[in-house]
């Protein structure tokens, strides 16, 4: 155990190097478009008076290493600082206090963790059975039908799965809302219910990596020596399958599964647009539209943590689902 | 007190804040109870009930529309009626206002609502680090006195006819005085509902407050919701499948697939939206009327309106005062002319011009297209417009107001005065042409203070006269309001044509069917 407990050690510190890198390229990035949160905020209506007062009152006037200095050591101790747009309204009233980064992002994360929950339980057991069943009737006429479905979903842009579900959904046969305004006090069935068509969109986009490799995998190990013997021995072919390939399958399978609940957390922007949902890609995008720094900050951060724990785990998951691995000599 | 138009209303002078006291007109056919859920664009996380920093429809619906009150209200007609205010009165100079309140209004917290309440809510958009966008008409307030505590004066630096209506502009809301902190940070007004949650750039719930002044003539839902859906798609969507009862901003690509909707109907408002091309007339080529002329001739108007808002507007002729405006005038039409183009650019002894046109659809939705159009029609007349597309982020500080032409657009103001002195003002900082024109700017003067509507009508005419002929402004087109509800929602006959959505104010004027 002692070398699972190095790896995830070193793999942390790797880790935490990665999240100081992506915050600085987040920052540059930012800084580098058109535009900043005064003259961004005011529009049209923009003074050279009142810019100026914003960007004094934000600090936004000082050069930009100082600035990322100041926000990097409020991070250091755990302080992720107050939106622009809350320390503008603040200055405002001319009070203190209010609601900070932390306090801003947690319900929004939390509605993305639950979108990400209700999709994986649909989408990882639909593809391993899919997977399964493929690399069991491989080459038959369900595989093919398999593949080619899950491909065509994986090959089309999100939008257009989501358009399409809404359109034989939810306006053709009004089974499901389009709409997935969902909110704090909301019974979890209505919740459920209206988070539905978001989640089967992102099933579809997730399905086939995760089915492919499966299929793939277990593929991989049925020319090998010890499932011809299973074989021989007259056990079925669904037990071969799911008693003796499957176990030796787990790492890469494990590995893909990782990557695409990281993607379900990272990557459902475009989902959320779509479907109006209050997750942490909407507040993502409205805070990249102001320029909110210290709120585009945290949701990168947040991503990147989710992309580098999700992978870590994959990894210790695979290792102790391989003796060999969990051994070395 | 029947079939009082905006013109009857207008002549009749600064008597007629008395009218404000007899209360809307009947509205019978109103149905009570039910709940308005409105899918609307321009929410944004950074918004909050501070009024000073409103911009977009989602918080005016919210803030103005239903959560918090004005001292004056624009009705759906255009005529200017009292809201906190039950009348008002003018000294014969329009310099100092006297202002009665409604008596017995209370805030949602229980509060009672008086003078104090009004000059401490003024007294928010004054001060250096403001960033009030109602700041410069504050500003113009001398003074404020508190003559009783339903009773309040206001003295002006310098007279102005039309200062009621800019009490009823929706930066100016009524917060209670000694709270308006609390007042801010949980909505708390005197406004037809209550906030019951709002969620900043995502949702907006609140109920009917009972016992409001407003009684029956107003607020017919039991609840409203309000959704922030900034997506035009998810949007349309929304009120094609039944989720929303109504949605601001129909995307006009998909106009016939609402039309084809049974359940859906499409409401078309001609207001005081318009789209401009401000040129710098302060610097070279502009300078020269004979260049402005020529650029006037030059560019086909009809064919924007029917490419860039698919028919959806009305042709302008380059003054912002459009026929939802109380003085507006007829006046002959700018016609597409490259001959007359040509001859008056002869006139400023050119063979061609060569300018620079900036663009992006930060300005409006097709403006690029538009600048695109521009530069076709005149192409014929020795005017060689450079399109230069410039990124949407940032457009406001870094293009408008600072490249010599470029396109905009003002969602136009209820009176003259309000929309020239804003826009059209030697000195004022939203000035985008630089006007600075000595008759002009005389006559602004002069009408501001008028309280003789006659003289007044005369005044404005001249003033859009020479906006049309010399100005620096190419209005091409008036952009109407269009917006979709759910046949379960009705509205009055007349709908407000100075914002999308009745105003914002569809959780007051509509009900259920």
């Amino acid at each position: 155990m002692d070398t699972v407990l190095r790896i995830i050690l070193q793999r942390l510190a790797l880790g935490l190097v990665t999240l100081l890198v992506v915050s600085i390229v987040i920052f540059v990035a930012v800084n580098l478009l058109p535009g900043d949160f005064a003259e961004l905020i005011l529009g049209q209506g923009s003074t050279p008076e009142a810019v100026a007062s914003i960007r004094r009152d934000l600090g936004l006037d000082q050069p930009m290493v100082a600035r990322y200095f100041q926000w990097l050591s409020g991070m250091v101790t755990g302080d992720l600082g107050t939106s622009f747009a809350q320390l503008n309204f603040q200055t405002n009233l001319g009070g203190a206090g209010g609601v900070t980064v932390i306090e801003q992002i947690a319900p929004r994360f939390s509605n993305t963790l639950f979108l990400a929950g209700v999709t994986a339980m649909i989408a990882v057991p639909i593809s391993l059975i899919l997977g399964v069943l493929a690399a069991l009737y491989r080459n038959s006429a369900f595989d093919k039908a398999t593949n080619i479905f899950t491909l065509s979903s994986v090959s089309s842009p999100e939008f257009f799965m989501a358009y399409l579900l809404i359109l034989f959904l939810a306006v053709l046969n009004p089974i499901l809302p389009s709409l997935s305004n969902i909110y704090d006090g909301m019974a979890f069935s209505d919740r459920l219910n209206k988070s539905l068509l978001p989640a089967l969109t992102l099933t579809l986009v997730v399905m086939a990596q995760m089915m492919r490799m499966t299929r793939a995998a277990i593929i991989n190990l049925l020319a090998s020596p010890y499932i011809e013997m299973a074989r021989l021995k007259g056990i079925s072919p669904i037990r071969v399958i799911v008693r003796h390939a499957l176990p030796n399958a787990l790492a890469p399978i494990i590995t893909v599964i990782a990557l695409n609940l990281a993607y379900l957390i990272t990557g459902v922007v475009v989902v959320e647009v779509v479907f109006v949902y209050p997750g942490i890609g909407q507040l993502f995008v409205d805070s990249v539209k102001i320029r909110d720094i210290p709120v585009v900050q945290a949701c990168c951060l947040i991503f990147a943590a989710a992309y580098i724990l999700l992978n870590l785990t994959a990894d210790i998951l695979a290792i102790i689902s391989n003796p060999r691995l969990r051994h070395p000599k | 007190m029947q079939n009082i138009n905006r013109r009857g209303l207008l002549k009749t002078g600064v008597a007629a804040g008395v009218l404000a006291a007899t209360g809307l007109p009947l509205r019978a056919q109103m149905t009570r109870g039910g709940k308005l859920t409105a899918g609307l664009s321009g929410a944004n996380t950074s918004d909050s009930w501070d009024a000073r920093t409103h911009s977009d429809i989602f918080m005016i619906a919210c803030c103005q529309g239903a959560v918090f009150d004005s001292l004056t209200e624009v009705s759906a007609d255009g005529s200017l009626i009292g809201e906190l205010a039950e009348s008002w009165e003018a000294t014969a100079d329009a310099k100092t206002w006297t202002f009665n309140l409604r008596q017995g209004v209370t805030f949602h917290n229980g509060k009672t609502f008086g003078a104090d309440d009004v000059i401490e809510s003024l007294q928010m958009h004054l001060g250096e680090e403001s960033k009030s966008a109602a700041k410069p008409i504050v500003e113009a307030i001398s003074e404020m006195i508190k003559i009783t505590d339903y009773q309040v004066q206001f003295v002006l630096a310098s007279g102005n006819a039309d200062f009621p209506y800019l009490m009823s502009d929706y930066h100016i809301m009524m917060y209670p005085a000694g709270m308006i902190e609390e007042a801010i940070a949980s909505g708390i007004g005197t406004g037809l509902y209550q906030v019951q949650s709002f969620d900043p750039g995502v949702r907006m719930t609140a109920t009917r407050f009972a016992d409001h002044y407003k009684g029956d003539s107003a607020g017919f839902f039991d609840e409203i919701e309000y959704i922030a859906i900034n997506d035009n798609t998810a949007r349309m969507n929304a009120l094609m499948t039944g989720q929303v009862d109504a949605v601001n901003r129909v995307d006009f690509k998909v106009e016939a697939l609402l039309n084809a909707n049974p359940n859906v109907r499409i409401q078309e408002v001609t207001g005081n939206q318009h789209y401009t091309f401000p040129m710098l007339t302060g610097s070279a080529p502009f300078n020269d009327v004979n260049v402005r002329k020529a650029l006037k001739y030059g560019v086909n108007r009809q064919e924007m309106v029917d490419k860039i808002l698919l028919g959806h507007g009305q042709v302008g002729n380059d003054t912002p005062i459009g026929p939802a405006n109380p003085y507006y005038v007829e006046m002959e039409q700018l016609e597409y002319d490259p001959d007359q183009a040509k001859f008056y650019l002869q006139q400023a002894g050119l063979d061609s011009l060569d300018v620079d046109l900036s663009a992006s659809n930060a300005a409006f939705e097709g403006a690029v297209d538009a600048a695109q159009l521009y530069q076709a029609s005149a192409a014929g007349s020795g005017i060689n417009i450079n399109v230069i597309q410039e990124p949407a982020d940032g457009y406001w500080s870094n293009v408008w107001l600072k490249k010599p032409w470029c396109a905009s657009y003002w969602s136009g103001r209820a009176t003259e005065d309000w929309m020239f002195s804003t826009a059209y003002e030697a000195g004022a900082p939203w000035n985008d042409s630089q006007w600075d024109h000595p008759r002009f700017q005389e006559l602004l003067l002069s009408a501001r203070a008028e309280l003789d509507s006659a003289k007044r009508a005369e005044q404005y005419g001249e003033m859009q006269m020479i906006l049309r002929d010399e100005g620096g402004v190419i209005i091409p087109m008036f952009a109407n309001y269009v917006q979709g509800l759910g046949t379960s929602i009705q509205t009055p006959e007349t709908v407000g044509n100075l914002w999308q959505m009745d105003n914002g104010r569809m959780a007051e004027r509509w009900s259920k069917a």
